[in-house]
């Protein structure tokens, strides 16, 4: 048994992504966390302090964990963010704008 | 011309947003149903991606008659006009105004642009999150909460690995178990912390809540057939991996919460599924000055919050599951329906809702005591070396030494002292970690922004508009 055969799906045609230069294939409306813990990938950053792998977490949305870079735009949160072909996904290293001066996100303090 | 009717935003489409949308819907409220998932269902129901075209997603729900009885409602109202959707909007902060609201929400995943909609009420159903405290181990890939297993296995249909612990405490943990094994994974071991005398003890309350236990016998007999095997009064003390999980150690605790010498068990597996627990969402509320129970939002009999306009339903007032979420949800759109046309609600048409309530909640309560009746002492089980706060890397060493060399004496100071709790999640990880460790009380945050929210948009935040 799995998932798809459980729920009996007749998913779309998959399509490929690729991570880190390889390609992965994808079903239409996974996430791009979904996909890539469906192909086996469970860690897609490295923490900015001890370089840590890490992955998806809490899944919707709230521990910021599975943070990627997406089309070169880093910071994208894997949970949310579907898949679509073609989309070049790739580790993101630390804040992902290391050297790139600051992320342009407001916190509260 | 059409006559002015009046609107309300109804913020997170789980069972108590859905249920307080068709409420207030069919008594002549416009609303404005916003939700930061692309399809309506919130966490209970949440709904696999339509690409995915499956056929029986009910095989990994429960209740599914009542989301139909949701959907059909809510389909209907959408088409006659009265309720709009709009998915993929992630609230950021909802202004009070002189006369109304403005609801500002982050248009899809990127979270980029900002729209704005104009409301005389609004409706928080934000429900809740995944509460988890620190163990050694829980930032490996592959430990990921409970609730998240369930999001990835019902919304994208996926397994999170092929061998699993479930772990923790609560009663989400059953759920998440069987949805687990019936999707085709194997669950090694359901690892509950509390003890099975602290359930049995309390027979006669379960008997008020007939559907409840039914739906935890029938997670239990599945568990039995598919041999899980059920560790009660155990804990997971250690996850251990390099790159990813390899495998978790589990105890059982003795008589004062703690982990038994000579009871430590290797178990491999490559995820593991842990929570202990809801926190409700709260945001939103505290940016308009709501009145907080706890952690939960205050309500009225009408599931008002102190702040003219604003009601609050399901988990956003306190965790008890999507029964009470949909009779609490009801109750919030009738009263906002009435008290939005200026007319003075009559409690004895929503009868049954408050009743189905009162005797939810006290069956939480008494579910909350059963679990909470003998404390794991699991602060003491956090190494220094063990990571606290997910985002900043704070371990509990450093937490530990600004409580005891710095003299920090609340939350604020340790956060101020260790950047815990001020990365990305603003602390909503980390916050009832930090504070067990560091010995604080656990006091809301304040957060004045329920979302990260880029500087463009709060430079030039939108015009407001009304409904189309
Ligand atoms: C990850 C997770 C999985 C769960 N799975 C189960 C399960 O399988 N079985 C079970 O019995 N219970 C489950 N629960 C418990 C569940 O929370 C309740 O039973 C029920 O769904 C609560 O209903 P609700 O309407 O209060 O909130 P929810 O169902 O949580 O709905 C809240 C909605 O509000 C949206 N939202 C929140 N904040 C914002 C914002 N700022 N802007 C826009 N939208 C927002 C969310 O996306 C969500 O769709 C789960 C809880 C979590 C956290
Ligand atoms: S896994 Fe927590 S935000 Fe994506």
């Amino acid at each position: 048994m799995n998932p798809l055969k459980l729920t009996r799906a007749r998913p779309g045609a998959p399509f490929t992504v690729t991570f880190d230069g390889r390609e992965i294939e994808a079903l239409p409306g996974q996430t791009i966390a979904a996909a890539l813990w469906a192909s086996g990938v469970t860690a897609w950053r490295t923490t900015r302090g001890e370089g840590r792998a890490r992955g998806v977490f809490c899944g919707i949305g709230v521990c910021f964990d599975c943070l990627v870079t997406v089309d070169g735009r880093p910071g994208q949160r894997a949970c949310l963010v579907a898949a679509v072909p073609g989309a070049d996904v790739r580790t993101q290293v630390g804040t992902g704008h290391e050297g790139a001066g600051h992320e342009g996100t407001g916190h509260d303090d | 011309m059409t006559e002015h009717r009046p609107v309300l935003a109804v913020i997170g489409a789980g069972p108590a947003g859905l249920a307080g949308a068709l409420a207030a819907a069919a008594r002549g409220v416009r609303v404005v149903l916003i939700d930061s998932a692309t399809e309506a269902g919130g966490q209970f129901y949440r709904q696999p991606a339509k690409g995915l075209g499956a056929r029986r997603p009910q095989a990994l729900h429960h209740q599914w008659r009542t989301w139909e009885r949701l959907r059909a409602g809510l389909d209907t109202h959408l088409a006659a006009g009265r309720i709009t959707h709009l998915s993929d909007r992630h609230v950021w902060c909802v202004e009070r105004k002189s006369s109304g609201f403005s609801v500002h929400a982050l248009i899809g995943p990127e979270q980029e642009e900002s729209v704005a909609v104009r409301a005389d009420g609004v409706l928080l159903a934000t429900g809740g999150y995944e509460k988890v405290l620190p163990f050694s181990g829980w930032t490996l890939p592959g430990v990921v909460t409970a609730g998240g297993a369930q999001a990835l296995l019902k919304g994208g249909l996926v397994l999170p690995g092929r061998t699993a612990v479930v772990a923790g405490t609560g009663p989400l943990l059953l759920p998440v178990a069987t949805g687990l094994a019936a999707a085709g994974a194997q669950v090694v071991a359901l690892v509950e912390s509390a003890g099975p005398r602290d359930f049995t003890r309390r027979a006669r309350t379960w008997a008020g809540a007939p559907a409840k236990l039914a739906e935890g016998a029938v997670c239990a007999a599945q568990l039995l057939r598919q041999r899980v095997s059920v560790m009660t009064r155990h804990v997971v003390v250690e996850a251990h991996g390099t790159e990813r999980l390899e495998a978790v150690t589990v105890a059982a605790l003795d008589s004062e919460g703690r982990p038994a010498p000579g009871t430590q068990r290797r178990i491999a597996c490559d995820t593991l599924a842990v929570g202990h627990g809801l926190l409700p969402h709260t945001d939103l509320a505290e940016g308009l000055g709501c009145r907080l129970d706890g952690p939960s939002v205050r309500v009225d009999d009408e599931q008002r919050t102190d702040v003219p306009g604003v009601w609050a339903a399901g988990e956003a007032t306190g965790i008890g599951g999507s029964a009470l979420s949909l009779a609490e949800g009801h109750i919030a759109g009738r009263s906002a329906a009435a008290r939005l046309t200026d007319t003075v609600p009559d409690p004895r048409e929503w009868a049954p809702a408050a009743r189905a309530r009162t005797r939810l909640r006290s069956f939480f309560a008494a579910l909350d005591a059963a679990y909470a009746a003998r404390p794991v002492r699991w602060t003491e089980q956090v190494t220094d070396e063990t990571v606290v706060c997910r985002c900043e890397e704070v371990t509990a060493g450093a937490v530990r030494e600004a409580v005891g060399a710095l003299g920090a004496g609340d939350l604020r100071t340790v956060k101020l002292l260790t950047r815990a709790g001020m990365g990305w999640c603003q602390g909503r990880m980390c916050e009832p970690g930090v504070a067990g460790v560091a010995g604080c009380t656990l006091t809301p945050a304040r957060r004045l922004l329920a979302r990260p929210v880029p500087l463009g948009v709060l430079a030039a935040p939108a015009d407001p508009t009304a409904p189309q």
